[in-house]
């Protein structure tokens, strides 16, 4: 099924506000999808015995740090039964001074694979993901502070009382 | 800013609610971080009732390097050396699926010269069969046999002694590079490379009579860990994982990239000879089905490389290297099949500079290590070692 195939299928199941727009300048064509809706998107595209999306290789949490502030999270579908790749993006303004990480639901449900993807982009990035079974850290340590990939993120002049250089 | 929200602390304190009424009621056993079956630093907390594992938490990053930080705080062709740390035990692999993906977003990859694409899947090849030599040595050592191991290293030293002549260092090599490469081969390697293939072939009969189908090795493995077909697309397996589930999964053949369209191989895959399809017998047999074909590949190359891509004296590997790595702005995922399985990279540019705005990894062994919790539960301690043994992953992949 071609990139429009896969875009026509969603909006008909889903109405026209599921997707926001397209990328198509790169390599890769990306679909933009409604945040609220990924998971429900996610499941129809698995399930579907047109498109069978059926493995997630990698999801990536972004942030983009533009005027807004943007985190974003890309999912990289592939189908095995039709050997085909489709790219997911996702992404929600987030205010530089909110007190709360950006907020995402999860595909856990839908791939068990995401599981640990998303705890390392809750580790690494501070993205919060809705309805994930245990989002603990995964690469740092429990009681790491700050989230290392964010643009902004400031190295940390003490760790537990020990000066790094 | 201080980030405050007690939802955020909800798992860690379920986490430890968990260990603590376990501790009370069941025993926790810890394998690892510094265990030998453990292959590198992994912690793995079994919550077990007697000998029988109720649960398995593993523990990571007690390797993290920041890959991804340095990714995006350096250019592409600095970043190389450090794929070449991610799966060390297969470094030629790695810096090929990385120099790929920098390849087709600049849109030189189709004027990479043949002779170069060759030499790339003859040292990755090379590469894969060390890989693999390690995954059944150290395998055989976590059953119990210890002889398997010391043949294994006996002929990963060939290997790694022709890499070291071609690129400078034994594993971590930085000899593929965007464009071209480090160097051309030296002399003589062609020749060596078929002298190891000859010396090579009688010993993986050998290695099959003593390990492959020893009884004791396929009581302690076959029917042992079965990992059905769905559960390991679900949970993202790949490489020799998936295929010993039973499916013909594999990115040379999928994707086609590189030299590997011309090139006549194989798909190994599980086929329950043992016991059921996708047992750590399967996945150990898949491995040793596949050196076989790496073989057949890496003669096809040397075929190729002594008779029409012969070296020439005016033979420049980096002839095609640019100038300046500086892509368009665009977002790129390439994959292709490491060692292990489904190897990754994301790129995110901005048209701008040599430096890429993000870069996410995608380890197969992360993955695969992931369906591990899944896999161990209700087996025994003793079989856990077995299962852990059969997925072979290298922790320098999983924590990056």
């Amino acid at each position: 099924m071609s990139f429009d195939d896969i875009k026509q299928l969603l909006t008909e199941k889903f109405g026209d506000t599921v997707i926001t727009g397209k990328e198509t300048t790169g390599l890769q064509p990306a679909l933009l999808i409604n945040p609220d809706d990924i998971t429900a998107v996610c499941l129809e595209l698995r399930n579907n015995s047109k498109t069978y999306f059926d493995f997630l290789s990698s999801l990536s949490g972004v942030h983009y740090n533009d005027e807004t502030n943007r985190y974003g999270v890309v999912y990289h579908l592939a189908s095995i039964p039709y050997k085909t790749q489709l790219t997911l993006k996702i992404s929600k303004p987030h205010s530089k001074e909110s007190t709360e990480l950006p907020e995402f639901k999860s595909v856990t449900s839908v791939y068990r694979t995401a599981d640990w993807h998303e705890r390392e982009a809750y580790d690494l990035l501070g993205i919060y993901f809705e309805g994930h079974p245990d989002l603990r850290r995964i690469l740092l340590p429990d009681d790491w502070e700050g989230f290392p990939l964010r643009k902004d993120y400031q190295n940390a002049e003490f760790y537990k009382g020990i000066r790094i250089d | 800013m201080v980030i405050t929200n007690p939802k955020y602390e909800e798992a860690l304190l379920r986490y430890n609610k968990k260990i603590a009424d376990a501790s009370v009621e069941d025993m926790i056993l810890n394998v690892g971080p510094q265990h030998p079956s453990t292959h590198g630093v992994l912690r793995l907390e079994l919550i077990t009732d007697g000998e029988i594992v109720k649960e398995v938490i593993p523990h990571i990053g007690y390797l993290h390097r920041c890959f991804e930080k340095h990714a995006e705080s350096l250019t592409y062709q600095q970043t190389i050396p450090f794929t070449d740390r991610l799966d060390y035990l297969a470094s030629m692999n790695n810096s090929h699926a990385f120099v790929i993906g920098v390849e087709r977003m600049m849109g030189i990859d189709k004027d990479i010269p043949k002779r170069v694409e060759y030499i790339r899947v003859l040292v990755c090849e090379l590469n894969r069969i060390a890989s693999h030599l390690i995954a059944i040595g150290t395998y055989g050592i976590d059953i119990g046999a210890f002889t398997p191991f010391l043949w294994c290293f006996r002929d990963r030293e060939h290997i790694m002694g022709m890499l070291e002549w071609a690129s400078g260092s034994r594993m971590l090599y930085n000899y593929i590079w965007v464009g071209g490469l480090f160097y051309d081969l030296p002399v003589g390697f062609e020749e060596r490379c078929r002298e190891f293939v000859e010396y090579f072939k009688p010993k993986m009969v050998e290695l099959n009579q003593l390990l492959t189908d020893n009884q004791v090795f396929i009581s302690r493995t076959a029917n042992v860990g079965v990992l059905p077909l769905d559960v390991a697309i679900n949970y993202g397996c790949s490489g020799p994982m998936l295929r010993a589930s039973g499916l013909k999964w594999d990115l040379r053949r999928i994707d086609n990239y590189s030299a590997y369209p011309e090139i006549d191989f194989e798909i190994p895959i599980g086929q329950g000879l043992m016991g059921k399809v996708g047992d750590c017998w399967d996945r150990y047999k898949v491995r040793v089905d596949e050196i076989e074909q790496s073989l057949r590949i890496v003669e096809q190359c040397l075929d190729r490389l002594q008779k029409e891509l012969k070296r020439t004296p005016d033979f420049d590997p980096r002839a095609k290297m640019p100038r300046k790595t500086i892509p368009k702005a665009q977002d790129y995922y390439v994959r292709c099949e490491g060692a292990k399985g489904e190897l990754g990279f994301y790129f995110m540019t901005d048209g701008k500079s040599e430096i890429p705005t993000r870069v996410k990894s995608r380890g197969p062994s992360f993955n695969n290590l992931s369906v591990l919790p899944e896999l161990s539960k209700g087996v025994l301690i003793a079989d856990l070692i077995a299962i852990v043994g059969s997925i072979d992953f290298v922790l320098g992949e999983v924590d990056r």
